[in-house]
């Protein structure tokens, strides 16, 4: 994936936008206009079109420093969005604007520092933008700490006020009446679904409560989040490992914390078995203690991230066959794929949210005989 | 796993933890704990409801068959009450009867023996009258006896005669 990310970045970085417009418009127009356009293209261009695809799609998945909701003309640098803000911590903290990238184009100078957008980091340079490769053909510039209110924060920023909105509103209808009004008639079933079915069978009626602020959270925020995945604004934000990272890591850390003494006994020294065996399993549920919010992380972003390279690889043999099957065929594919990922998107949210519940589940277990 | 490494972006760690607990704290205070209590308190009030309306109709049946008691007790102590009052009153009857049968019985016997004793003292004035009587005839007969000794003797034969018939 490397090899084509790294040839003339800079300027193929605007790719992807073109792309995108055309797969929307052709999406929505639901013609080939486009692929007969370039009928002329020979197999080279054929080539190229794929490798653009591919960068669009690897593109698409990654996280940007402006929120660009379409180009209008690539060459002239004319996109439609605004930009965000870039916050760094590079002696000192340097905040300002991601329009001085200018989509990447140029280097952005603040304090006679020099930065420039690589792969979507932000890396130090000097003015001309110089990028250093090591042989792996890896940059070595230094990576300030990237604090940037990037594209995927601003959605994590809009799914939370939703949300505090949401059910703050919720809970102010339960005030004037016992039952819910408006949008908590369709969200109190998925309260009570979660307490009834995934928090009261997973950790005990004794200990539930004190973790349901955490798994309805989660399960509201994945969801929502991955819903806002399959809009065309094309956020992304749990196919990023750091998003799903510091998810794992708080259910780790509760599980961790809250764990009684009935958790670690079972952990360091299990019962009922040979003492032979409690110092050869000792190793190795401490390890799973880890694996398992590992396992979170991975699934959560692996599913979403397929999802994602699959529906938009789909869309994107709409150009490559360029012909009068393949528009539509890619098209009810892709259909049919977004049908199941809206299905993917809660069926995360549920899983990860039930995972969590069996973890605090096994945290508070009472000693009981086996 | 090293371009998954590579692509992980500490700024959006950061920020998708922090906003992520302010989130969870600022949800769990004003949302989810109001939330479930509602619920709870709805589900509690519910229960509540149900048992109060099985209680009641518990109690609405033992109402009823206590009414229901009641009025057999009632209508048992009806039939008590005119049964005894149709004993009572051939009872009165009865006796009442048995007591005029008395009164007349002890008045017939006193009237028998008002009668015997008149009789008795009937018989007894007769037989003073006859004796009176007798001894007048007996004068006469005498006297005239006295002046025809044949006919004194026949009359003498006669009356005695006529005694015996007596």
């Amino acid at each position: 994936m490397h090899g084509f990310f790294e040839t003339d970045i800079l300027s193929d970085m605007q790719k992807p936008f073109y792309v995108k417009v055309l797969l929307v418009a052709t999406l929505l127009l639901g013609i080939n206009a486009f692929a007969q356009e370039k009928d002329h293209s020979s197999s080279e261009e054929k080539g190229s079109l794929k490798t653009e695809i591919k960068e669009f799609i690897g593109h698409h998945l990654l996280d940007s420093h402006d929120f660009t909701l379409f180009t209008l003309d690539e060459e002239n640098n004319e996109h439609v969005g605004f930009p965000l803000p870039v916050i760094l911590w590079d002696n000192g903290l340097k905040v300002f604007s991601s329009s001085k990238f200018h989509h990447g184009e140029s280097v952005a100078e603040v304090d006679g520092n020099y930065y420039a957008l690589y792969h979507g980091k932000i890396v130090k340079t000097d003015s001309e933008g110089t990028i250093n490769y090591d042989e792996d053909h890896h940059a070595t510039n230094v990576k300030p700490l990237d604090f940037s209110i990037t594209k995927n924060v601003v959605f994590i920023f809009l799914v939370s006020a939703l949300m505090l909105f949401l059910f703050a509103r919720m809970a102010k209808s339960y005030k004037t009446s016992a039952l819910p009004k408006g949008i908590g008639r369709l969200l109190e079933p998925i309260v009570l679904y979660i307490r009834d079915d995934i928090a009261i069978p997973n950790i005990g009626k004794k200990h539930y409560k004190k973790y349901m602020s955490y798994l309805l959270t989660v399960f509201f925020f994945i969801w929502i989040i991955n819903l806002l995945g399959l809009t065309p604004l094309g956020v992304n934000v749990t196919n990023n490992i750091a998003v799903t990272f510091a998810l794992a890591i708080l259910t780790y850390l509760i599980t961790t914390f809250t764990a009684n003494k009935n958790y670690w006994k079972h952990i360091f020294w299990m019962p009922d078995v040979p003492v032979f065996m409690k110092i050869v399993l000792a190793p190795i549920e401490l390890l799973g203690t880890f694996i398992k919010p590992f396992s979170l992380m991975i699934r959560l972003y692996a599913n979403i991230t397929a999802g994602h390279v699959v529906l938009m690889s789909i869309l994107g043999m709409m150009f490559i066959f360029k012909n009068w099957i393949g528009s539509p065929l890619s098209f009810g594919l892709a259909f049919a794929l977004s049908l199941l990922e809206l299905l993917v998107a809660a069926l995360q949210a549920y899983i990860f949210t039930m995972l969590s519940a069996l973890y605090f589940g096994s945290a508070v277990e009472e000693h009981h005989d086996h | 796993m090293e371009k998954l490494i590579e692509q992980f972006s500490f700024g959006l760690f950061f920020w998708q933890l922090l906003l992520f607990i302010a989130v969870l704290l600022l949800l769990r205070k004003f949302a989810w704990k109001p939330i479930l209590d509602a619920v709870e308190d709805r589900e509690s009030g519910i229960k509540d409801a149900l048992a109060a309306a099985e209680n009641a109709k518990k109690e609405m049946q033992n109402v009823t068959a206590d009414s229901e008691r009641l009025l057999q007790e009632a209508r048992v102590e009806r039939e008590a009450m005119i049964k005894e009052a149709r004993e009572m009153k051939e009872k009165i009857v009865t006796d009442a009867k048995d007591l005029a049968q008395a009164e007349a019985d002890k008045m017939i016997k006193q009237a028998q023996l008002a009668i015997e004793s008149e009789k008795k003292a009937a018989v007894a004035d007769i037989k003073n009258e006859v004796a009176t009587l007798s001894l007048e005839i007996a004068e006469k007969v005498i006297k005239e006896q006295f002046s025809d000794k044949a006919k004194q003797m026949k009359l003498v034969e006669d009356m005695i005669g006529d005694i015996k018939l007596n």
